[in-house]
């Protein structure tokens, strides 16, 4: 197992495309969240703004490019041929599976860090400046906060669960253009689709049952009440289906040829 | 000894035209299942989805005093076609051909409930909060008959948008500003000269401003003229993360007026006051018994509740129908990236060039074969996928919103339109990156990403919003957009509502200019670079 998982650092490493992503995604992870946290103006008071969840608003966006360096990850070995020769190399799929998931996921987890920092920091300093801080009544933006570090670790998480996602989805499907259209499709229909349905129980089964959606209830500081999940539940379902795609993922993996 | 004929291959030389490009890239993209059956697939989730979405959202109500569930019922059309809310309290006399009326008001005030309808039997007013809606409105009105819809015009104190003018529901037009007092009166005045009807507001009572004309077309001879007021109800509306909700309840305005004169064919006698449509659900009205008219003297005091407004939220519009339209985007999307990457990756764009060395060409084909076979596939399923949907919702319960059937074109054609622009756009990143994870995530995240952030509320303050449905290609799904935005109604008039801010056209304009540009910079770049 070590020299799987060396051998698929050495591949995520030696690539130029993986890292180049990573940075962006960072970059405009902390760019969104600051463009967010801007456009929010309320001289009056009594907004209903959620500090934490405005600033870390970029993940929308980090989430697309955490999720093209996963399919690559494994569809490149597809395009090119090389996974004949990772699979010579290391005749047990399931290890293959594992050590690709564990790099990607620690690259992603790391990324996460990074950008979520940077979009704290920048959406502190911008919403300060617009007058949305404890001194107005509004909650702080302080990793000291119990919530809104809640709101960063699990935005993290976030990242990493979308990237072994898009790794489950990408072992099914093989092929890069079709696994992003899946993984962009899971997680950004669910909320178009509850979004017109007129029914209010099964929109509300629709948000609980959707990656991103439910995901992203992590970030939520503010008027917990009114969701339809606690937010580490949220997270949990998307834990699932992560695991789920995984699990698919896998056993294809093991059924079919190289 | 003969000298042998040279070989002479008797097939026909091939020609250089762009007709046979055409036929080649026909050609690649039928011979490949999986992009045949991706085209299929995503016409399949445009129709499932609207199915999905008619069989899913079920509309009752009960009637009071019975216990059965009904289908929601329809509001009435104005004389434009459009649903409205025509509901109030009328202080009437018969007007005979031509004449005018000229009130003074001196206040406007009201209740309102922030506890959604009021019980039966109960007082109704028992509990209710003063102050006036901003549309509260009372003034004068000449109408062509009592029933709910038909054709008027109105002469109006607002609470806080001043004297207004208004006639058949959709015309709304500014007079004097400022909230009306004893302090501060306004006189309203209306004539009519056969099918004209002419707004005047003053603030003396000497010196008269017209403020519109209306052309009521077909308005009987005899008209109902007099006194009204109304008012919408009470909203307030939150948004938390990825929810939504309108509270509100129920409202009354009064109105005091004085110094009625009249001309023309007016009868003596004694003013009918009634309530018009107030038993309907979707007027919004409290019950008659909460409305009425004193007189004493010459000065009238009236109590309504309701509106006189279009009422496009009553039910579901072909907008709805619509959501699997990002299903099939991403479909097409996805096939656009790999009609040119999956050259590149085989290694066959070599042979594509050296049979066909102008590469422009090369692209404009298959941008030409690829957006037919989109607008064919997507026009297709929203054909099926809008009716089928809007049978669902009617069995359902749900009223459908009367469009035109230039409107009905527009949303149909415009979505397969919207999709065949949006594969051509995926075409130009794909053949500018070359690689198709990069280029689908691109291409989805320019389009599909902007519509997400704008309409889930609760994720973007609202100018935010506006800005990226304006900017991104996602502006190009105003072609969607059924009901237009009227500025006499208090509402939401959000891309999450299904409003766009930019005109239907104008928006679709912006997803061919992004990709116009692509096109033009894969087009520079393909000429510049290796095969």
């Amino acid at each position: 197992m070590k020299t799987a998982l060396h051998s698929e650092w050495t591949k995520l490493r030696t690539v130029a495309g993986p890292g180049w992503l990573l940075m962006a995604a960072i970059a405009l992870t902390a760019v969104v969240g600051a463009l967010a946290a801007n456009a929010i103006s309320c001289p009056g008071g009594g907004c209903q703004v959620d500090p934490a969840k405005v600033s870390l608003t970029g993940i929308y966006l980090g989430q697309a490019i955490v999720a093209i360096v996963a399919v690559t990850a494994v569809s490149g070995e597809y395009s090119t041929g090389m996974i004949r020769l990772t699979l010579t190399a290391t005749p047990r799929r399931w290890q293959v599976l594992a050590a690709k998931a564990a790099v990607v996921g620690t690259a992603t987890l790391v990324t996460g860090v990074v950008a979520v920092l940077a979009s704290v920091l920048a959406g502190r300093l911008l919403l300060d400046g617009h007058g949305i801080d404890a001194a107005h009544g509004y909650a702080g933006l302080s990793l000291a906060s119990g919530a809104v570090l809640r709101a960063a670790a699990g935005s993290v998480l976030y990242l990493a669960l979308i990237a072994l996602l898009s790794l489950g989805v990408a072992w099914a499907v093989r092929d890069s253009a079709v696994a992003i259209g899946v993984v962009l499709g899971l997680l950004y229909l669910f909320p178009i689709i509850a979004g017109v349905i007129g029914d209010a129980d099964w929109k509300r089964h629709l948000d609980q049952i959707s990656p991103m959606v439910a995901g992203m209830y992590i970030q939520a500081t503010t008027d917990l009440r009114s969701l339809p999940l606690t937010p580490w539940q949220g997270l949990g379902v998307l834990a699932a289906w992560a695991a789920g795609a995984l699990l698919a993922g896998g056993l294809l993996l093991h059924l079919r040829d190289a | 000894m003969t000298a042998l004929a040279p070989f002479r291959s008797p097939v026909a030389t091939g020609s250089d035209g762009f007709g046979s490009l055409l036929r080649a890239e026909w050609t690649k993209f039928r011979t490949v299942r999986g992009w045949v059956i991706g085209m299929l697939v995503g016409s399949l989730l445009i129709v499932g989805l609207a199915a999905l979405t008619g069989a899913n959202s079920v509309c009752s109500f009960q009637p009071n005093g019975s216990t059965a569930a009904q289908a929601c019922p329809a509001p009435p059309t104005g004389p434009g076609g459009e649903w409205v809310t025509d509901a109030f309290y009328f202080v009437r006399q018969p007007l005979a051909g031509q004449g005018s009326i000229t009130v003074r008001v001196t206040s406007l005030t009201g209740l309102y409930s922030t506890q959604g309808g009021v019980g039966f039997g109960q007082n109704p007013l028992a509990g209710m909060t003063p102050g006036v809606q901003p549309w509260a409105k009372a003034g004068i009105i000449i109408k062509a008959a009592t029933t709910a819809g038909s054709a008027y015009a109105a002469m109006m104190v607002t609470g806080s948008h001043g004297v207004r003018m208004q006639w058949d529901f959709t015309n709304d037009v500014a007079g004097m500003a400022g909230k009306v007092s004893a302090a501060s009166p306004r006189w309203l005045r209306l004539t009519r000269a056969g099918d004209v009807i002419r707004g005047y507001d003053s603030a003396d009572g000497t010196h008269w401003t017209l403020v519109g004309t209306a052309t009521l077309a077909g308005l009987p001879a005899v008209s109902q003229a007099g006194l009204f007021a109304a008012t919408p109800g009470y909203t307030m509306s939150s948004t938390g993360f990825g929810t939504a909700s309108v509270k509100g309840g129920l409202a009354l305005a009064t109105g005091v007026f004085d110094g009625v004169s009249r001309q023309g064919g007016w009868p003596s006698g004694q003013w009918t006051g009634g309530a018009i449509d107030a038993n309907s659900p979707a007027a919004g009205s409290l019950p008659t018994s909460a409305q009425g008219f004193t007189q004493a003297g010459g000065r009238f005091t009236v109590s309504g509740s309701g509106d006189i407004a279009p009422a496009p939220n009553a039910g579901e519009t072909a907008q709805n129908t619509l959501a699997g339209t990002f299903a099939g985007l991403i479909a097409a999307v996805v096939i656009g990236v790999m009609f040119i990457t999956a050259e590149y990756r085989r290694g066959l764009i070599r042979t594509t060039f050296a049979a066909s060395p102008r590469r422009g060409r090369v692209l404009a084909a298959k941008a030409i074969v690829l957006a037919v076979v989109t607008f064919a596939a997507g026009f297709v399923a929203t054909v099926i996928a809008v009716p089928l949907g809007e049978h669902l919702l009617r069995e359902n319960g749900n009223p459908i919103y009367p469009l035109s059937l230039l409107t009905d074109a527009r949303i149909t054609a415009g979505t397969a339109a919207l999709l065949a622009v949006a594969a051509v756009l995926a075409l130009a990143v794909g053949a500018l990156l070359r690689r198709s994870a990069g280029a689908v995530t691109a291409v989805i995240a320019a389009i599909v990403l902007p519509y997400l952030l704008a309409t889930l509320p609760g994720v973007l303050p609202a100018a935010a919003e506006e800005w990226l449905v304006r900017l991104t290609p996602a502006a190009a799904f105003s072609v969607q957009q059924s009901v237009p935005a009227y500025q006499q109604i208090a509402g939401q008039y959000t891309p999450g509502n299904g409003y766009f801010p930019l005109a239907p056209w104008v928006g679709f304009a912006v997803l061919c200019a992004w990709a116009a540009a692509a096109f033009a910079l894969a087009v520079f770049v393909l000429r510049r670079r290796d095969a």
